[in-house]
């Protein structure tokens, strides 16, 4: 068994019960003879290892009592979403040499495996290398554009709207734009007015484009992995804030054949008095209002979007026409939001069914603040979903006039 | 290779002796200033009140520069055959090219008044010897990206007439199926990608045809030397993309040949009037690659420089930025009333048309008799009265074409309310389905 695999192992990193997940992994991930670990995550028991399945073999069939086990993680392998993304990205780029990574800063880790032909740093030029981007994917390779923020990408908006959504359109399906703009979207902590705007409802509104905002591991994997694959343009929303968070994930997760369809959102909680829609950060804020309205006697399901464009309107209003209330959260400005379309989706399919009026949770109409305080009334909080869904349920506490 | 131009490209400073402003006097008395630098030189063409006269004077040498060295490779031998640029089947494909970008822009006017054609469309009439002389370099699996100025590209490329025509008219027979339209015509048989609207947009997604090459070459390890020909005008140079796509490109020794079609005008905006340093061709030297200039109504002149810029880009020596003098004899477009331009700027400059020059050079040097020319000038009349009933005579667009062609894969447009996909709905392929 090699030392840096027991080393691991004696740190209390690795439970016992993680080896079965994990030599399935190692026969995902394992290329010829190698062994390596991806070790940038401090998080203790979120490290994830791949190993030639031999040497795993040999790990499963040693007694207990030689290796420390810990019991109080769960049977499921926890990985961060930043993981999940490197691993996706990993995977398809073994599997397909046409995929490349073009951007500002990127991963040491992939650079170092894949080399500055297939992992290319920029220089500062967003409108320049989105450009250049769809000009390769116009003629077949297959990009992925990181930007550093989805704030940057306003530099290159024009390429993405003009040159990759609607390519295919203006040519006829001559030509097809399988490629992938990716970077964290919306607000991170203290960051200012100019690095902190969501931008899901402006690429969504537009046709051609393809918007996908993941919120759990499973999603990120799942939903990079259908969009490095998808024939057409993706944006594609990540969260700064989500990197370092770890999600249990299942065997079939780690496969590398592992995609979620694009267009289909995820009930994450199940309920039967009030509909809570949100995506990417607001999942887990969502979950966490569910959990209290649960004490307080309201059973509220969780909707996880997934997908901005396309939006998953039949789950949407098969949710609201079994609980008849709905709330939508959102991150972004108000305004021409993801929630006014989502109200009216339901307005147009659904209007018998409501028994109540929409209830629309967005961030403040303002340019984001920098002071921390201003920062947190700027942005939904679980207090504001619990109570807009109360107010959904007509049972409301009247409060002075909030924005 | 007459030798001044491959010193231009062999090391971009030498480039410097072209100097255009030899017979030029500054504005600035040097002895009472700073020593005359080429910063000082150029603080002359902010007289605005001569900038007619400026800009041909400054054109005139120009043109003087480019000449020589073509008059200086003809005077060195007898006008024996072998020492012309070149042979009868290359002059007459290339004048048969020119005669079809001048004949089809011409109908489109007439089309265009008739009310066959309509929106925005954007005449090349004047700039042929430009389009004609580096793509008829090219071969097929090559890419040309252009701008909204983009049917001469098109048709040098390949694209057939008739496919350009039927798209102008908004027909289903269209090379677009009518879904582009003029400003945005893409081919994918004969790569052209595109018709661009917005300037300057063209010239990354160029950059990023030339990077696949390179990719294909040292990545996927193909024998790839395609190269990109990227299109664009003076007021371009202006643009963010374009010094970034030159930065970039010159970075990574992409294989792509920036071409300025200079005309002079951007829309109504004179270049000289926009542009710190008019001079586009030094913008090249100052990123590290070639700068060029060259006579843009003088097709063999082109050809001569489109030879070398393409040579260096497929043996990998990298990019080259090649600026065309040359001039649009219509408005910008045929919603332009053109009333901004000098008669006298537009008079010296059909005097230099380049179909009329290259008709001369070929029978000056008996490579081509007047019957040869006029029988590709009837066959050409022909092909594009033919393009013009085949357009006339095709289908709209049917409804259910609306809806097509959005998603290269079709479930993007979503999941219906019966669960199903969307494109799974009958009623979306005759174009009645909501979405």
């Amino acid at each position: 068994m090699s030392s840096l695999v027991r080393q691991i192992l004696r740190s209390g990193r690795l439970p016992v019960s993680g080896l079965a997940p994990l030599q399935q992994a190692a026969r995902a991930y394992s290329s010829a003879g190698k062994e390596f670990a991806a070790l940038n995550s401090m998080h203790a028991s979120t490290v994830v290892i791949w190993l030639d399945p031999s040497v795993l073999n040999s790990l499963a069939s040693t007694p207990q009592s030689k290796i420390s086990s810990d019991d109080s993680l769960s049977q499921f392998l926890q990985i961060t979403v930043r993981e999940a993304l490197n691993s996706a990205l990993d995977e398809e780029m073994a599997a397909d040499p046409r995929v490349f990574l073009m951007g500002e800063e990127i991963s040491k880790g992939l650079l170092d495996k894949y080399g500055p032909e297939r992992v290319i740093d920029t220089p500062i030029t967003e409108a320049g290398f989105a450009g250049i981007g769809v000009g390769a994917a116009y003629k077949g390779l297959r990009p992925i554009i990181e930007f550093m923020t989805f704030n940057f990408s306003m530099q290159a908006i024009d390429h993405i709207i003009n040159s990759a959504a609607k390519s295919n359109y203006m040519s006829a399906g001559q030509i097809s734009v399988p490629i992938v703009f990716r970077g964290p979207n919306g607000a991170a902590a203290g960051v200012g007015a100019q690095h902190s705007q969501c931008y899901a409802a402006w690429y969504a509104a537009c046709p051609g484009l393809k918007v996908l905002c993941p919120y759990s591991s499973e999603d990120a994997r799942g939903l990079l992995k259908a969009a490095i694959r998808d024939p057409d343009p993706v944006v594609f929303l990540e969260n700064e804030l989500l990197y370092g968070l770890s999600f249990p994930v299942s065997d079939e997760v780690l496969d590398s054949n592992f995609t979620v369809p694009i267009g289909k959102a995820k009930v994450e909680r199940q309920g039967k008095d009030v509909t809570i829609t949100a995506f990417s950060k607001m999942v887990g804020f969502a979950l966490e209002a569910a959990e209290i309205l649960a004490k307080e006697g309201i059973s509220a399901e969780v909707i996880n979007l997934r997908s901005i464009r396309p939006l998953d309107r039949a789950t949407i209003n098969e949710s609201v026409r079994k609980t008849n209330r709905l709330v939508t959260v959102e991150e972004g400005f108000p305004q021409h939001g993801v929630g006014a379309e989502i109200c009216a989706s339901v307005v147009e399919d659904s209007f018998g069914y409501l028994d109540a009026p929409v209830e629309r949770i967005a961030g403040a109409d303002v340019p984001m603040p920098y002071a921390a305080n201003l920062e947190r009334m700027a942005v939904p909080q679980v207090e504001d979903i619990v109570r807009a869904a109360k107010r959904a349920c007509y049972r409301s506490v009247p409060m002075a006039a909030t924005a | 290779m007459p030798t001044m131009y491959s010193s231009a490209f062999a090391s971009p400073k030498i480039v410097q002796h072209l100097n255009l402003r030899s017979n030029e006097k500054p504005l600035f008395d040097p002895s009472k200033s700073a020593p005359p630098t080429s910063f000082f030189g150029s603080t002359h063409e902010f007289c605005l009140s001569k900038t007619t006269t400026l800009s041909s004077q400054h054109r005139r040498s120009a043109v003087v520069a480019a000449a020589e060295a073509v008059k200086l490779r003809k005077s060195n031998s007898s006008a024996s055959p072998s020492n012309l640029l070149i042979t009868k089947e290359e002059g007459l494909e290339l004048y048969e090219d020119m005669v079809l970008g001048r004949v089809f822009e011409d109908m489109c006017a007439q089309m265009y008044y008739r009310g066959k054609m309509f929106g925005f469309v954007h005449l090349y009439n004047g700039q042929e010897a430009v389009s004609t002389g580096f793509i008829k370099l090219l071969k097929k699996e090559d890419s040309v990206v252009s701008t909204y100025r983009d049917h001469v590209h098109a048709l040098s490329k390949g694209v057939p007439a008739r496919s350009v025509m039927s798209e102008l008219f908004g027909k289903a027979t269209g090379c677009c199926r009518g879904q582009g339209g003029s400003m945005h015509m893409f081919d994918k048989e004969h790569n052209l990608l595109g018709g661009f609207a917005f300037i300057g947009e063209g010239i990354p997604v160029a950059t990023g045809a030339a990077f696949t090459s390179k990719y294909r070459r040292e990545v996927l390890n193909e024998n790839c030397d395609d190269v990109t020909v990227a299109f664009f005008g003076d007021g371009t140079c202006n643009n963010g993309q374009f010094y970034e796509c030159l930065n970039m490109a010159a970075l990574w020794k992409l294989p792509i040949i920036f071409v300025v079609e200079n005309n002079l005008w951007a829309i109504g905006m004179s270049h000289l009037r926009a542009t710190s340093d008019p001079v586009i061709w030094k913008k090249g030297p100052a990123f590290g690659m070639p700068g060029v200039h060259v006579d843009g109504m003088d097709v063999l002149k082109v050809r001569e420089v489109a030879k070398e810029a393409i040579g260096r880009a497929r043996r990998g020596e990298g990019p080259t930025l090649v600026e065309c003098e040359t001039y649009r004899f219509r408005g910008h477009s045929l919603a332009d009333p053109d009333e901004l331009r000098d008669p006298g700027e537009k008079a010296h400059y059909s005097s230099r048309d380049p179909i009329i020059a290259l008709k001369k050079y070929l029978t000056e040097n008996n490579l081509a008799s007047e019957a040869d020319l006029k029988a590709i000038e009837k066959k050409i009349d022909e092909v594009v009265e033919e393009a013009v009933e085949f357009a006339d005579g095709s289908p709209t667009p049917p409804r259910s074409q609306l809806l097509e062609n959005v998603f290269a894969d079709p479930k993007g447009f979503g999941i219906g309310p019966d669960g199903k996909y969307r494109c799974e709905d009958p009623k979306f392929t005759e174009g009645t389905a909501q979405v």
